[in-house]
């Protein structure tokens, strides 16, 4: 009966996830695991008071949900309780494990668009939250290359909550996969596709040792990447201009005196930093 | 299809843009009595970062000097541009698309040039003022205009980029229509140029954070008035510099509410990218190749500025020459090398 029900709603596939990802718009999410989703523990303080309709968009959620029993306002308020709810797991899966390995696909994949800064060259970018309370900021991507922000180029994107990524997802997944970091030059091998996918080489490698054995192939340190960071110099008629030049010179300063302090303390430890 | 579509010509990577356009150019070839070439080819998608150059412009044989060499057909280029019929049979003329395409470089390159005229620069900041160029895709940029720039002067080599005033960053257009524009017809120079003629649209180059300590700004050489914290109301003293108050927000990667520290491989390595010094004056404390003057110096200077400032009595002359006149110092120092004698008797006399 249930099921029935299900199948009449879902035309385009069988269940109420695989539903919501395939609707335009949001492409930024990835599929939270159904488990993730049954395990109360991970709903903690997600309740009727935070979301609205909240069992019934749980079950709308988990496709458990009579929708033929219910009138079509309820239906459009528990649709939208649901898109909502699962915003809010959304932004707790993928901080997990199994949530980043899950995005780390779609950042591959540069599903979330890529750098429009040209000396990032096409770097693929990641979505952020700037706050984890709901109905604060819209999504932004963040660029791992010259590590700053940017709008979605799209109206579409550009209206989802930046709660259901929030603030910690991009750097989480840098801390769980170090090797991915992006140079912050060119890119060695022309496409930024080959560097992922040389990254992604390694990280398979150091998967297998953990702690001080890591730092054999992916424990380069970075202390010293900013050096390779390209930067645009305005010119009039070849010739630099007075106060860009300035500030450019003292950014220059600023990046060298973190270079060197970055390189002290690795001195000091007598080892790359972890 | 291409070639059965005049006058519209394009290369065969603005294919798609063609045919999006078709029925225009249609249109067009109907309408030619009331629609120059040039208004009918800054009115194509994708070119409306051009602006309209004045016919004037393009008729002064010294504006076009050097590009009959770099374009092909020249002449019947420059003659569809100003909408002049062709005097001779036009059979020599292998293709006609052959000459859309040179009037299309043709157009750009004077283009380049028209820009970085007084009208030219008018038209442009008339553009840029509506938003025909887009806003800065940088969130802390909060949408500030931007203004199309190329990375190079010869055609074929970049196509068109974009310029944040605010960031002073270069993005590529959100829009593929925009792929197929050369950056070479806006040039390298129109951009920095068209934020010396209008300062005022530049953002200034430091930055008061709102929470900087008031002591800090106290020290500073800026009179009082001229450094509330909060950097709303700064105004710059280089008066060719941005005069916009600068959007100098920094993004601070985030853990649970911990900032990354940069000790992490993971940590921050990027941020001097967008940092801005506090007040004007610290742009000074780097030397030419960029590095910070030593500490002790700055130290001292900052002494000596706060000695000088108080107007603290005998010394307070030497200090303005040291600060505000550098040639001054420096020849003051060669009199003391050069003419150690002349120098010793000075100051045996003064004694």
């Amino acid at each position: 009966m249930e099921d029935l029900s299900t199948g009449s709603e879902s035309d385009y596939s069988n269940s109420w996830i695989s539903w919501f990802l395939s609707t335009k718009g949001n492409e930024y999410f990835a599929e939270v695991d159904e488990d993730y989703i049954l395990d109360r523990f991970n709903l903690t303080g997600l309740n009727g008071e935070v979301v609205q309709e909240y069992s019934r968009a749980l079950n709308l959620i988990t496709d458990n949900l009579d929708e033929e029993s219910l009138d079509e306002d309820v239906r459009e308020a528990v649709e939208t309780s649901a898109r909502f709810l699962y915003g809010l797991i959304h932004a707790r899966y993928i901080v997990t494990s199994r949530g980043l390995s899950k995005m780390l696909e779609k950042y591959r994949k540069a599903d979330f668009g890529r750098c429009p800064r040209v000396y990032c060259y096409q770097q693929p970018l990641l979505p952020v939250g700037l706050s984890d309370i709901p109905y604060q900021k819209a999504v932004k991507l963040y660029c791992p290359r010259c590590e700053d922000i940017y709008s979605p180029k799209s109206n579409r994107h550009g209206s989802i909550d930046g709660a259901y990524f929030g603030t910690t997802f991009p750097h989480m997944l840098f801390m769980v996969y170090p090797q991915m970091i992006p140079g912050k030059g060119q890119p060695v091998g022309s496409s930024s596709v080959a560097d992922v996918n040389r990254s992604l080489a390694n990280q398979q490698k150091d998967n297998n040792g953990a702690g001080p054995s890591s730092l054999g192939s992916g424990g380069i340190s970075t202390s010293s990447v900013a050096v390779k960071a390209e930067r645009y110099e305005p010119r009039i008629f070849g010739f630099k201009v007075n106060e860009d030049a300035k500030l450019h010179r003292w950014r220059t300063a600023k990046r060298d005196a973190q270079i060197a302090r970055l390189e002290n303390l690795e001195k000091e430890q007598g080892q790359p930093n972890l | 299809m291409a070639s059965s579509a005049p006058p519209v010509e394009l290369d065969p990577d603005e294919l798609e843009e063609e045919e999006a356009f078709d029925s225009s150019s249609q249109a067009s070839s109907t309408a030619t009595s009331t629609l120059t070439w040039i208004n009918w080819y800054t009115s194509l998608p994708g070119h409306d970062y051009f602006c309209d150059v004045h016919e004037d412009f393009i008729e002064d044989d010294f504006n076009l000097t050097g590009l009959q060499a770099m374009v092909p057909f020249f002449k019947e280029a420059l003659e569809m541009i100003l909408d002049v019929e062709p005097e001779e049979d036009s059979s020599k003329i292998p293709d006609v698309s052959i000459v859309e395409s040179s009037a299309e470089l043709l157009y750009g390159l004077v283009h380049q040039r028209f820009i970085l005229t007084k009208v030219g620069l008018s038209c442009m900041v008339e553009k840029y003022e509506a938003g025909h160029f887009g806003a800065c895709p940088r969130v802390f940029c909060h949408a500030t205009p931007v203004l199309p720039c190329g990375r190079a002067d010869m055609p074929g080599i970049d196509t068109v980029k974009l310029y944040c005033p605010n960031c002073g960053d270069i993005y590529t257009p959100p829009s593929s229509k925009y792929a197929s524009v050369d950056g070479a017809f806006f040039g390298t120079t129109f951009s920095p140029l068209f934020f010396q003629q209008y300062p005022e649209l530049l953002s200034a180059p430091f930055f008061a954070t709102s929470n900087t300590n008031p002591q800090a700004s106290s020290s500073s050489r800026v009179s009082p008035s001229e450094s509330p914290v909060g950097g709303v109301t700064l105004t710059n003293p280089n008066t060719f510099g941005g005069q916009k108050p600068a959007l100098g927000k920094v993004y601070v990667p985030r853990i649970y509410g911990f900032k990354v520290s940069e000790r992490a491989r993971s940590g921050p390595r990027m941020k001097w990218l967008r940092e801005r010094p506090e007040r004007f004056d610290d742009l000074d404390k780097v030397d030419w190749k960029g590095r910070f003057i030593s500490d002790t110096n700055i130290s001292d200077e900052k002494d000596d500025l706060m000695l000088g400032g108080g107007g603290a009595g005998k010394t307070k002359g030497r200090l303005f020459d040291d600060e505000d006149d550098e040639v001054d110092e420096e020849e003051s120092e060669e009199e003391e090398e050069g003419g150690a004698g002349a120098g010793q008797t000075i100051a045996s006399q003064a004694a």
